[in-house]
């Protein structure tokens, strides 16, 4: 099955980036090649084969619910492309 | 030898008996990085001022004796590790401006034990990518031939310890960033097992693959990193609460007792003759130091790049969705809707590699891919940590080469993605596993470029890789050997 371009446009979307029609074509090549390739998973039967999602598995890693300083407000917004000294500002929703 | 040239353990016994200052030891490494930095673009940002002010109070706890393990030893940093109020930029313009609040825990480790950081190093953005081309600032070049690779996504960590830019360097290895540049640039890399070393302030690439590491100029060094950088840490819920040894106290003089597993699987076809031969003359020695081998089999080694470019991409492609250009990083500001802004904030910032990585990923986790792909990924993964578990029985470390070709020309493989994701062959099973690699230099092809040797071994058996790489090193004589071209 081939990777169209408009499935690439699709993922794109999901994952909020924009293509360029080129960008699109190439992507959709590009896809097409690496699933091609990891097609041959399938060779391998994994049924009843639990996924592994952790290498080294930790079961709960609490701790306690305890008050403890957290990052300077003011350091941390430095960072922020537009902000007003207590939030960080974004083009405007409703 | 020039202060610059030498290792850690030669400079903190001369540091010890004050023959030598921090600031002396640091003036020489900057000195070294004025002199060769323009050919070898190792390095994103510099900071000589700020290092220097570290000499100095390293030389004062020095002559107070209060100072630390690595006190007065110039360290550089990849740049995918958080530094409070130095520039962390990833390798992209995204984070081009990027000022972290705090300092990861790797990078605290290191300042506690009074390392100077003389600056953060070029990387693949996003640490995607085996040849460090896919930084927005590069790319760094490989110091034994300029005209090539120096591998990745730790380049600009391999290549600054290789050009003397610097005495040792912590990298980040995915699946394989660590072990690989360190093979092509003729260092020493390794990857702990996953849960040594804290992840708290690495900026995420796949988190259940990453690993943070030192690169180091010779295998005693690497022990006395890896003294300092591990440790469970209650910031990182992945981080294993279990003892850390000195890891200097496995370095023996030989290998009595040691059984060594050659994989078959990873002598594979089309592995370059050069690096096949070079890496059992390396074995041979390895057996004269008291090693017995063994003949083993991975079967499932084959399957290793397909499930790593399902699972990598498909954790990266959700960690990086945080660039919105919201809280950080770069923003689009002529977007006049949220929409827009996250679009063309994140298309501008983006580079090519790490777009296709989100898109593979986005697809892959996307509805009604989701079992034919990452269920079925993650499962293969546990037929791979499998194979290791049973090879675990009969042998204590595996013996074999790190990549199946020396270091390519820069620009080669470029439009080929697929190709270099192939190349990453031998270096991904151990991340997807969780266990340790070290690469350990043993020769260097006719073009003079250098070959590693990779061992890995069960979870948190790193005293044994580097007890291996130790008498390998020893027996072959060449970890004073430097670039004659810079």
């Amino acid at each position: 099955m081939k990777t169209t371009p408009e499935e690439v446009s699709h993922v794109a979307n999901l994952a909020r980036l924009r293509l360029s029609p080129e960008e699109v074509e190439t992507m959709a090549r590009q896809l097409h090649d690496i699933l091609t390739y990891v097609a041959k998973l399938n060779e391998l039967d994994t049924g009843g084969i639990t996924p592994t999602t952790h290498a080294i598995s930790i079961v709960n890693a609490f701790r306690e619910d305890e008050v403890k300083p957290s990052l300077d407000r003011e350091k941390t917004l430095a960072n922020g492309p537009q902000q007003d000294g207590e939030f960080f500002v974004v083009p405007r929703v409703i | 030898m020039a202060l610059h040239a030498l290792t850690i353990h030669e400079l903190q016994e001369m540091l010890a008996k004050g023959q030598v200052s921090a600031v002396e030891v640091t003036r020489d490494v900057l000195g070294r990085i004025e002199k060769v930095e323009d050919k070898v673009k190792a390095y994103i940002t510099l900071d000589p001022e700020l290092a220097l002010q570290q000499a100095e109070a390293a030389d004062k706890k020095l002559k107070e004796g209060t100072g630390g393990p690595l006190c007065g030893i110039p360290v550089s940093i990849k740049d995918v590790l958080c530094t409070d109020g130095i520039r962390t930029t990833c390798g992209s313009r995204i984070l081009e401006n990027f000022v972290p609040p705090y300092d990861a825990t790797s990078v605290l480790k290191l300042k506690q034990a009074d390392a100077v950081l003389v600056g953060k190093v070029a990387m693949d953005e996003f640490a995607m990518g085996s040849t460090s081309e896919n930084c927005a600032f590069g790319p760094p070049k490989n110091p034994w031939n300029m005209n090539y690779i120096c591998g990745g996504s730790s380049g600009g960590s391999a290549a600054s310890v290789a050009a003397d830019e610097c005495i040792a360097s912590l990298g980040t290895d995915t699946g394989g960033s660590i072990r690989q540049p360190a093979s092509h640039c003729g260092v020493v890399g390794l990857k702990p097992t996953y849960g040594r070393v804290s992840r708290y302030g690495l900026v995420a690439f796949a988190s259940s693959l990453d690993q943070i590491g030192p690169l180091t100029k010779d295998v005693t060094d690497c022990a006395v990193m890896m003294n300092v950088i591990s440790g469970y840490d209650a910031n990182d819920s992945t981080s294993v609460p279990r003892e850390v040894p000195d890891f200097r106290n496995a370095l023996k003089n030989d290998l009595q007792g040691m059984k060594m597993g050659i994989p078959r699987e990873y002598f594979l076809e089309g592995l370059d003759p050069e690096v096949e031969k070079n890496v059992q003359k390396g074995i041979e020695l390895l057996r004269e130091a008291g090693a017995e081998t063994v003949e083993v089999s991975l079967p499932h080694t084959d399957y290793c790049v397909a499930v790593y470019y399902l699972i990598a991409p498909a954790e990266a492609s959700s960690n990086l969705a945080r660039y919105d250009g919201v809280k950080y990083g770069f923003r689009d500001m002529s977007s006049d809707s949220l929409l827009d802004m996250y679009r063309n904030s994140r298309s501008q910032g983006f580079g090519d590699e790490v777009k296709r990585r989100i898109i593979i990923g986005t697809y892959a986790l996307s509805s009604g891919y989701y079992d034919a792909y990452y269920k079925k990924a993650s499962q293969v993964r546990t037929l791979i940590t499998e194979d290791y578990r049973k090879v675990f029985e009969t042998c204590d470390v595996l013996v074999s080469p790190v990549t199946p070709t020396p270091a390519w020309k820069l620009a080669e493989k470029i439009d080929d993605p697929l190709s270099v994701y192939l190349s990453d062959i031998l270096t991904i099973s151990a991340n997807l596993a969780g266990i340790p690699g070290i690469s350990v230099p043993c020769g260097f092809s006719e073009e003079g470029l250098p070959i590693g040797l990779q061992i890995q071994g069960a979870h948190f058996q790193e005293e044994n890789l580097l007890n291996v790489a130790y008498n390998l090193e020893q027996r072959l004589n060449i970890s004073h050997l430097r670039p004659d071209n810079l």
